[in-house]
């Protein structure tokens, strides 16, 4: 909303809740304006130095873009998103060295004022008397994850401002003759409210229409009575991706627990290809929430007798079985059969290409 | 006695020829794939445009190629990076399968995926950064539309290794929906 409304300090208390949760939290750049509250919010943070930029005999502090990059953290702090650079930095302006850590995978949270939004420049002139230079495009803040507004009345940051909290004594006076008139402050904390609410609002609407009326249902569904665990036989080739997908949505219907399973034949190393569909198969059961096992053992339906009964399954899942030769169906029995005759009271479904129905059943 | 001895050869050697001919043709389907080109598809949102996944189909068919089509799934800040995503999987698995159904009806061999990341930009950079792919096949978003925006494909012309083709975005045509309508 304005300076002083604590914007910095509540962005510090996330980021403190984040470190508490564990992850790497790196402060890029943070301007306490002295303020002896906010420099203890930061304490225990991580903090990338400052680097030192000499522009007309004047040296001025600027934040490490490279130096921020190198150390690749979860979570960078970047204060003052509509700041202006010094010139001969990698970027003109602080929101574009932003996007550039958003693009190395690194998480930002930033802070700005709302008089700083370029739509708004004009509104905010006209309400308070007072142009503001340093602008953001609005697409930088549409883009941003969450927008937190931190909001305080006029009342409360005059206080705070009167009583040192914002500003140095020395500066008081002029700050509450210029920007910080009550009329502005009420101008701006309207314009901030209407920003947010606006944002609000565009992003209810599409995710309520994206609500499925099968999710509500399951939603308002009670718990089931029996867990559900299913588990999914699979091998490091393409056709896995279709078994791991079909065995998720049973899994999301039944409300059960998904494991994968792959019994590794110890009898030759793992071929390129192999590696690469498996590190494939990781990260899908990653992003499913599923957990991928892998038995070392010669024989499939062994592998899979063992893990199900360990883990409490219900419901097995795999894919056609590879065609058998004669031989080899003589010397044992199909491994459907097996794994039925091993597993009593375990579903099994076999996972067929659907590509391959004839047309006229489709 | 000789009758039945001779017999069970034939049939133990008719066995093994059985069995050594489906090995052969496994392994040489395995090095067949091993060797295939690989084309990246990646797709975002909730639809994706039917003219764009043909395009992309004849282009790995006529490369021998294997289509990988990728959902890239984006990660809400509130959630740490390798979080499970099942609200986007339930867009992204329709999706994908429709895909792969669409491949195996027009003769192509396809692999899909789910990448995630803060952005489309990071999930992609994490794809690219995993696996091998000798091409990268995108449909550009019209304007205003959710998907690959022109700046996405500056980026990705700036950063992705390999061949780049980008398919503009065109009319759906009379009749054709977009893929998502179909698969759900």
């Amino acid at each position: 909303m304005a300076a002083g409304v604590g914007k910095t300090y509540r962005m510090l208390q996330e980021a403190q809740a984040e470190a508490e949760a564990g992850r790497d939290v790196v402060i890029g750049y943070l301007e306490p304006h002295r303020r002896p509250a906010t420099a203890i919010q930061a304490e225990g943070l991580a903090v990338i130095p400052r680097r030192r930029v000499t522009y007309r005999e004047t040296t001025l502090e600027e934040m490490d873009l490279p130096a921020l990059l190198e150390r690749a953290p979860e979570l960078a702090l970047i204060d003052e998103l509509a700041h202006t650079n010094a010139p001969g930095l990698e970027h003109a302006k602080r929101f574009e060295d932003v996007q550039d850590v958003l693009e190395a995978g690194i998480d930002v949270f930033s802070t700005v004022n709302v008089q700083h939004l370029e739509s708004l420049n004009d509104q905010v002139a006209e309400l308070t008397g007072v142009r503001v230079r340093e602008t953001l495009p609005d697409a930088v803040l549409a883009s941003a994850d969450e927008v937190v507004i931190v909001d305080l009345t006029p009342q409360a940051l005059i206080e705070r401002l009167r009583a040192g909290k914002v500003y140095p004594p020395e500066r008081v006076p002029a700050a509450l003759n210029n920007f910080f008139r009550a009329e502005n402050l009420a101008a701006l904390r309207e314009v901030a409210l209407r920003q947010v609410a606006e944002r609000v609002e565009a992003h209810r609407l599409p995710r309520e229409s994206n609500v499925r009326r099968d999710d509500r249902i399951a939603e308002q569904a009670a718990p089931q009575a029996v867990g559900e665990r299913l588990l999914a036989l699979i091998t490091p080739e393409p056709r896995s991706q279709r078994i791991v997908r079909r065995a998720w949505r049973s899994a999301q219907r039944l409300g059960g627990e998904l494991d994968l399973l792959w019994v590794s034949s110890s009898d030759r190393p793992a071929a390129a290809e192999e590696r690469e569909q498996l590190e494939a198969l990781r990260r899908l059961a990653s992003v499913l929430g599923a957990h991928l096992l892998i038995e070392p053992g010669e024989d499939v339906v062994d592998g899979a007798a063992r893990v199900a009964r360990e883990r409490g399954t219900t419901y097995l899942l795999m894919g056609v079985p590879h065609p058998r030769g004669a031989l080899a169906r003589l010397a044992r029995p199909d491994l459907v059969d097996r794994l039925l005759r091993e597993l009593p009271g375990v579903d099994v479904r076999i996972v067929a290409d659907r590509a391959k129905r004839p047309k006229e059943d489709r | 006695m000789t009758i039945v001895l001779v017999v069970l050869a034939v049939a133990v050697v008719a066995a093994g020829a059985g069995a050594w001919a489906a090995l052969a043709a496994r392994r040489s389907r395995d090095r067949a794939a091993a060797g295939r080109a690989r084309i990246l598809f990646p797709i975002v949102g909730r639809a994706l445009s039917r003219p764009a996944l043909d395009a992309a189909l004849r282009i790995a068919r006529a490369e021998n190629a294997t289509l990988v089509a990728c959902y890239l799934a984006p990660v809400p800040l509130h959630l740490p990076l390798d979080a499970a995503l099942a609200r986007e999987c339930e867009l992204a698995l329709p999706l994908l399968e429709a895909i792969e159904q669409a491949a195996t009806a027009a003769g192509v061999a396809s692999d899909t995926r789910i990448e995630r990341g803060r952005t489309y930009r990071h999930a992609l950079l994490e794809l690219i950064a995993h696996e091998r792919y000798d091409q990268i096949v995108v449909a550009a978003a019209p304007e205003g539309a959710p998907g690959f925006t022109a700046a996405d494909v500056a980026w990705l012309l700036h950063r992705a290794p390999g061949e780049i083709v980008v398919l503009r975005p065109g009319d759906e045509g009379p009749g054709r929906r977009p893929l998502a309508a179909a698969a759900a």
